[in-house]
């Protein structure tokens, strides 16, 4: 069990896609499948639908928050965000969709350690309050 | 929420005492705060929105929620681009329901006060911010432009929060607004370059997608650009870093208001790495812009971020007498003002009698104008370069202006052989 930041509070529970590269949600995640697309991207292809995506931060684009908060309407969002950096747009894109939607998709920033010891493939618990997050993983 | 102290109207805001409008705006500010450790909101002069760009019911769900509510901006706002070219809706070739959404969305904003500026460089508009102002931009090219060449402080808002700072005219006092976060992290030291390539716009797009990949989120310092870049040049930088990385703020030393020197650049402190910028380098961050070699494409687009006056001049002189290649695009993005002047000039004349489009209010990555047929296309522009594979499905050949125009016009890719020295 590692404590880390909420970013946007919620419970969250699924297996992990760890990503070996940061990821914009906008041009990097199509909104009506959850798969990404960024065609530069290792894990292209991959869906992060259900999952607990694991990645250093978000990219560029302030459209991110638009496109994450899209896919959770759509039902093909992650689980859950874990973060190595704090990421305000990603984060933005799940307070508005809870707002909107009543949805809770947890963000959370790990420090460095245990975000490097989750895998691809192991369950992960998330949980975020209003400031504080636990991350459960079970390998 | 221990740490956050709220002003008296943002207490009644948060209740809901100004309506809903405010309310809303001020539950997802206070979110914001929270995640950033904010101890308090302050004020912004301005506002520049970019959640105009449909991406989805989502878009509107939360957009209708505010206009329904009569949310009106508090201060004075500008628009990102949107889904559909008001002046020339006919060059939208997408979904007719997804044109319709996205048009509705536009004129929404519209409705609550914000000028329809719809572009993406509100920079190049008369009234932009002044060094020291605390500005709520979103738009990444657009917020790396303010923070870094005007000086200005935004830090890096994402759609929804944009128009929540512009109705209430608060954020939360964190990230680039404040001193401690605009100091530079990592420096990149350029080594010497081809005469050539350091007098040409083509440096600056390929040497901001390589800090944007190297720096991530930290702030990049610049020593060694020996020409003076302009604010052209200064944009394609931005708008690259802001692609490949989540940068918000660059120094130039020398060359941006807050690096007068390589010290001040760091407020004293050492550099957290160096990262030696190499004709190597850029060859390689330059030959990771292209998905496709050519020498078929067939379209070239050109002005994004949207062009300046000084751009449009340049490709008028660069066009001169020739024609775009009979069966090949050459799409021009800009915005409505810049669009207006260049037609006083008489170069919108020239370079569509030269069988060039222009585009304003959008952008040929963000939606669907190109013809759906075009599988490779050509751009000088390195956000274009990272976004449209996602965003188009389309293969990207980069190079510079002087190197698009010539492609539109020979009807293939045309390499300029010195241009890169050696490096080839």
């Amino acid at each position: 069990m590692a404590d880390g930041r909420a970013l946007a509070p919620g419970d969250g529970f699924g297996e992990a896609l760890v990503l070996s590269e940061p990821l914009s949600f906008w041009g990097g995640v199509d909104p009506s499948t959850g798969r990404i697309i960024d065609a530069r991207h290792p894990q292209l292809g991959a869906s992060v639908v259900g999952r607990v995506l694991v990645l250093p931060s978000g990219r560029g684009s302030s459209s991110s928050s638009s496109v994450l908060a899209e896919c959770v309407r759509a039902g093909v969002a992650p689980a859950a965000l874990v973060l190595r950096e704090p990421d305000l747009i990603l984060a933005l894109g799940a307070i508005v969709a809870a707002e909107l939607y009543g949805t809770a998709l947890p963000v959370v920033v790990l420090p460095d350690e245990a975000y490097a010891a989750i895998r691809t493939g192991d369950r992960v618990r998330v949980h975020a309050g209003d400031r504080a997050a636990c991350v459960e993983a079970d390998g | 929420m221990a740490g956050l102290v709220l002003d008296p109207i943002d207490e009644r805001r948060l209740a809901g005492e100004e309506g809903e409008a405010p309310r809303l705006a001020m539950r997802v500010l206070v979110a914001m705060a929270r995640a950033t450790d904010a101890e308090r909101f302050i004020d912004v002069e301005a506002a520049h929105v970019d959640a105009c760009l449909y991406h989805g019911q989502v878009s509107l769900d939360f957009t209708e929620r505010l206009a329904s509510a009569g949310a009106r901006v508090a201060v004075p706002t500008t628009l990102n681009v949107g889904v559909v070219d008001l002046l020339h809706p006919d060059r939208f070739r997408g979904d007719p329901a997804i044109g319709a959404a996205g048009r509705r969305l536009m004129e929404r904003y519209v409705g609550m006060g914000c000028r329809p500026t719809f572009t993406c460089a509100p920079y190049q508009l008369p009234d932009r911010p002044r060094r020291g102002q605390h500005v709520a931009w979103a738009e990444s090219n657009a917020i790396v432009f303010a923070n870094s060449v005007l000086g200005a402080r935004t830090a890096r808002y994402g759609d929804f929060i944009d128009i929540c700072a512009a109705i209430t005219g608060r954020v939360p006092d964190a990230g680039l607004h404040r001193d401690e976060y605009r100091r530079g992290q990592v420096l990149f030291r350029l080594g010497p370059l081809p005469d050539r390539l350091e007098s040409s716009d083509v440096l600056y797009p390929v040497l901001g997608h390589l800090i944007g990949s190297e720096a991530g989120s930290l702030v990049p310092v610049i020593e060694g650009l020996s020409a003076e870049p302009t604010e052209d040049h200064l944009k394609a930088l931005g708008a690259g870093a802001a692609s490949s990385g989540s940068v918000g703020l660059f120094h130039a030393v020398g060359m941006t208001p807050e690096a007068p020197t390589l010290q001040a650049a760091f407020g004293g402190a050492p550099p957290l790495r160096t990262v030696e910028v190499t004709l190597d380098r850029l060859v390689a961050a330059r030959d990771e812009l292209s998905t496709a070699a050519g020498p078929g494409i067939d379209a070239v687009s050109v002005g994004t971020p949207h062009a300046s006056i000084a751009e449009l001049e340049q490709l008028a002189a660069l066009v001169d007498s020739a024609s775009v290649h009979a069966g090949m695009a050459l799409f021009v993005s800009t915005d409505r003002a810049t669009l207006a002047e260049a037609e006083a000039r008489g170069w919108v004349e020239a370079l569509e009698r030269a069988g060039a489009t222009f585009v304003v209010d959008t952008c040929t990555y963000v939606t669907p104008i190109l013809d759906a047929r075009a599988r490779v296309v050509m751009t000088n522009s390195a956000k274009w370069a990272y976004y449209a594979p996602g965003n188009l499905g389309v293969a990207v050949v980069f190079g510079s202006l002087e190197e698009c125009v010539r492609s539109a016009t020979l009807g293939r890719v045309w390499r300029d052989p010195d241009l890169w020295g050696d490096g080839g």
